[in-house]
């Protein structure tokens, strides 16, 4: 198996905002150096809560945002610009709230011919081609094409999202929250046509979600963020049955199951760090039933736990 | 186009405008074939000839030039000098805003900072500047009229360019392969275009009257040439002996830019999409009781009693029946789960117990809501509003949305307590301190002096919580209150609400499309689907033997934790549109069990008592 996507620690920094006359002050760091990659075919599933910097990764590997520090490779391909247009052809990116993130003044046709004639130059009869098959693999129908977005419902709306981002030929999707704005009902639609086009056109994707269990359903490999940093990596099926870093703990423990009684997981202050100010040592130590005093001086680094994991955390659990 | 048209005269007042301003313009644009005099030539022995005198039937100026002649020439004019400044000071106001507003940053800065300066100058003075420094001349003065116009759209266009630039299709447009020119011109400008035209339709006006004052002082128009400003000008000396000759530009002026004012308010308005929802009406204190059939006079069955409830949208000719038949109840100590998916009509059901549902559009038409065996719905509005917050008090899912951005916390909690009850502040601060730490919130004292940015979401909808339970209520009804929190702060969230119902007696109605959460903290639970009950009974026996096929098939959707990586289960196709519901079962169209007599006849809700459904053919007979 080939890599299809590799990131070197890869960081992004935000300057808070000075004025015109002052110097930017040192900012708020959103992600923190972090390394992984993705196997060509694989679903990375990445998991964490908000303002853990799931987002702002996931526009960095799209070029939307440029990294402070750090490298992207692309099929053994380093991306160093930060032009879109490079990236658009490898590296494609489903949004999350589907109908904002298509122009609201535009036909589905236009919406569907821009990558296909500014990425990949194609005449109007092969566009027209391109088109009616991307359709046809995404289920809709192609009087679709000359109607406007507010004359779809959330589900239709999203797999013209996919289907646009089908339409830069793109050997690795991101899919940040795709199901989250959906009704269950429709949600496993959407879940498993992304499920059957990944079979069909070798895709790769990062499967961004709040959802533990959508993740799970989905994934090859889950990565939990907090705070910015990666905290655990493992197979999907490992990570949530025997969890090694406290937090993964929380997490899949917090998850609303059928059957378990409601008992709140945790009962120290729940609050994330400040980011303008973040403590030394381990991000997590604060709301650690496992804290040490190792904890608060330094921060841990992700290591190997076994054969399959990875996870920063001085005191691991057991399993 | 027709739409807007439409929605444009029906504001009678824009319709007026519309007639004078185009009657106006038409007079200006034949002025060529008119039988006019040549509004130049002079003839003082004819000076100050009255109106309707022979040949002139406006009369003449002090140079004895037809009036009647220059008015119409003057207007012409006027009009084309201020239609032009108003869209040069759009072109460029506009293109300036949006390059500020798009490329963000430093750019923004400085040339806003730049717009600032502008505008810090009287308007006309700058525009005196402007001609004292190219000199008088009507080019110079439709100059300086646009160049002191262009901070107004400037500043309005960036502003809207902001919103946009960070909304998701530009992100898409980029990767699609758009530079930022190609985005500017077709992803931003056409957004951003109604509201250039409404700028421009209000601001036309403006700019007329402003280059007819710098003509009237004498620094547009130059003689002989006339415009309405520098007729008025002219006709100043002889106002009191010949009060005709500045009567009749002063009328012109006022009726143009009365007009086009009323033209443009009206143009305003109709590209105003909230018009077209009809939101600018505003809604009534309560939702409109229109009552078609009798009030059900059934014994309650809890503390809060739902019998029949109905309720609808109006909207043009169509109906919405959001809320159908439904009837539901909840005892003290209780919590009942109402499930759904979105356009289920959970929501409305919810609002409509308290009255709260928009009205118009909405409307109740059938049914009644029982509190301890009292129906609400016949009610006046100040028994109404004494029981809101008193005795059923409400959790939204945005707490952001709900709480004032701009009030402390601990005001905006003293003042839900003295809604109904007088007391002093320090009782209504100790009041909210103790509720503070019946939410649990740390440090409750400090917390009271936060506004609500300031907190996370969690403590947020924990001070949703605590205003609602300032009065100690009976009934709480939360609108899925945690859909909006993560995981670890929902499961904190559902443990509070739970130990509050065992501590106080409260009966919650739970609003949410979560199996997960119903599970956890529901006793009974009720599906919803297109605005009916479509099942309810105990939680635990719904969700191991549901009986109507969408409960069983919406179960099955939902992914749990702990099952490894699958194919999941979906309903295919829709939920229906509720303003043309099918004859019998709503959820035929999508039901893989759907027979022939599904399709025809209303369909009772039947069983036990405890666990009833709404189907002809269930999994199980509950």
């Amino acid at each position: 198996m080939s890599t299809a996507l590799k990131a070197e620690s890869l960081s992004k920094t935000f300057s808070v905002s000075g004025g015109l006359f002052s110097r930017a002050r040192p900012g708020v760091r959103a992600v923190r150096p972090l390394s992984f990659s993705v196997e060509t075919g694989e679903t990375l599933g990445i998991v964490g809560e908000s303002g853990c910097g799931k987002s702002t990764l996931a526009r960095m590997l799209v070029g939307l945002l440029p990294a402070s520090e750090g490298s992207i490779e692309i099929a053994g391909k380093a991306l160093d610009t930060a032009d879109p247009a490079a990236f658009g052809r490898l590296i494609q990116y489903v949004f999350q709230d589907p109908v904002s993130s298509l122009n609201p003044r535009k036909t589905i046709r236009q919406i569907m011919e821009a990558p296909l004639r500014l990425l990949h130059g194609m005449d109007r009869a092969a566009r027209a081609a391109r088109i009616a098959e991307i359709f046809g693999s995404v289920n809709l129908r192609d009087e679709f094409l000359d109607r406007y977005p507010h004359e779809f419902s959330g589900g239709q709306a999203q797999r013209i999202g996919i289907a646009r981002a089908l339409a830069a030929a793109p050997e690795i999707l991101i899919l940040d929250e795709p199901v989250s704005a959906l009704d269950v009902s429709v949600q496993a639609q959407v879940l498993n046509l992304l499920a059957r086009l990944k079979r069909e056109f070798g895709l790769t994707y990062l499967f961004i979600s709040h959802d533990l269990a959508v993740v799970e359903a989905v994934s090859d490999r889950v990565m939990v963020l907090y705070f910015g940093a990666v905290v655990e990596i493992g197979p999907a099926r490992e990570i949530f049955t025997s969890p090694k870093h406290p937090y993964t703990r929380l997490l899949a423990a917090s998850a609303p199951v059928v059957g378990r009684p409601l008992a709140a997981p945790e009962q120290k202050d729940s609050e994330l760090p400040d980011p303008l100010d973040p403590p030394p040592g381990c991000a997590f130590a604060g709301r650690c039933p496992r804290a040490s005093d190792l904890c608060r001086r330094e921060d841990p680094a992700l290591e190997p736990m076994g054969e399959t994991r990875l996870a920063a955390c001085h005191h691991p659990l057991e399993d | 186009m027709s739409a807007f048209l439409k929605l444009l005269f029906r504001n009678r007042l824009a319709a007026i405008g519309a007639v004078v301003l185009g009657l106006i313009l038409a007079l200006v644009l034949v002025a060529p074939l008119l039988p006019l005099p040549d509004p130049d030539a002079t003839a003082t022995s004819e000076r100050f000839a009255r109106p309707f005198s022979e040949g002139h039937i406006l009369g003449t100026d002090h140079l004895g030039r037809d009036l009647a002649a220059r008015l119409v020439h003057g207007t012409r004019v006027s009009l084309a000098i201020g239609l032009f400044a108003a869209l040069a000071a759009a072109v460029l106001g506009s293109a300036i805003g949006i390059a500020a507003g798009y490329f963000g940053g430093r750019t923004d800065n400085v040339i806003m900072r730049a717009i600032d300066m502008l505008m810090a100058f009287p308007y006309i003075l700058l525009a005196l500047a402007i001609v004292a420094a190219l000199g008088p001349g009507l080019r110079n003065a439709l100059i300086a009229v646009a160049a002191v116009n262009i901070p107004f759209f400037a500043r309005n266009i960036r502003g809207i360019t902001v919103g946009l630039a960070g909304r998701e299709f530009v992100d898409a447009a980029r990767l699609a392969g758009m530079g930022h020119t190609r985005i500017i011109l077709s992803e931003i400008l056409p957004n951003v275009l109604p509201v250039i035209v409404i700028g421009i339709s209000t601001t036309v006006g403006w700019m007329i009257l402003e280059t007819a004052g710098l003509s009237f002082l004498g620094l547009g128009s130059q003689p002989p040439q006339a415009d309405l400003g520098s007729m008025l000008g002219e006709a100043r000396a002889a106002l009191i002996t010949a009060p005709h000759t500045s009567v009749v530009p002063g009328l012109m002026i006022f009726l143009i830019v009365m007009s086009i004012n009323l033209l443009g308010d009206g143009v305003r308005d109709a590209l105003d999409p909230r018009l077209k929802s009809g939101a600018l009406a505003r809604p009534r204190a309560t939702t409109r009781v229109d009552r078609r059939g009798p009030v059900p006079e059934e014994p309650a069955k809890g503390l809060l009693d739902l019998q029949r409830l109905e309720t609808q949208f109006h909207v043009g000719k169509r109906v919405y029946k959001a809320v159908n038949d439904v009837s539901l109840h909840v005892k003290p100590g209780e919590c009942l789960g109402l499930i759904g998916e979105s356009g289920s009509g959970k929501s409305v059901t919810a609002l409509s117990v308290m009255g709260l549902v928009a009205s118009p559009p909405g409307a109740i038409t059938g049914g009644a809501v029982r509190h301890d065996g009292e129906d609400l719905l016949s009610l006046p509005y100040d028994a109404l509003r004494r029981r809101r917050g008193e005795k059923v008090a409400y959790i939204f899912q945005d707490p952001l949305a709900t709480l004032h951005p701009l009030y402390r916390i601990g005001e905006q909690m003293a003042e839900a307590i003295r809604v109904h009850h007088r007391i002093s502040d320090r009782e209504a601060r100790a009041r909210a301190l103790e509720l503070l730490r019946a939410v649990r919130i740390p440090n409750p004292e400090s917390r009271l002096g936060n506004y609500p940015h300031e907190m996370s979401g969690g403590m947020r909808q924990r001070i949703g919580i605590a205003m609602a339970l300032a009065n100690d209520p009976e009934v709480l009804i939360a609108d899925e209150p945690t859909t909006a929190l993560d995981v670890t702060v929902q499961a904190q969230i559902l443990a509070l609400l739970d130990e509050l119902r065992r501590e106080r007696g409260l009966a919650i109605l739970f609003i949410t499309h979560d199996f997960g959460v119903v599970a956890q903290l529901c006793d009974r639970v009720a599906v919803m689907y297109a605005g009916r009950i479509v099942e309810q009974g105990p939680t635990e026996e719904i969700l191991a033997r549901p009986a109507h096929p969408y409960t069983a098939r919406l179960i099955a959707c939902v992914p749990e934790l702990g099952e490894g990586k699958r194919e999941l289960a979906a309903i295919p196709g829709l939920p229906p549109v509720v303003d043309s519901l099918p004859p019998g079962c709503a959820f035929a169209p999508r039901c893989d069990k759907a027979q022939e007599d599904c399709r025809k006849g209303a369909i009772d809700l039947a069983g036990t008592g405890t666990h009833d459904v709404r189907c002809l053919h269930p999994e199980v007979t509950p």
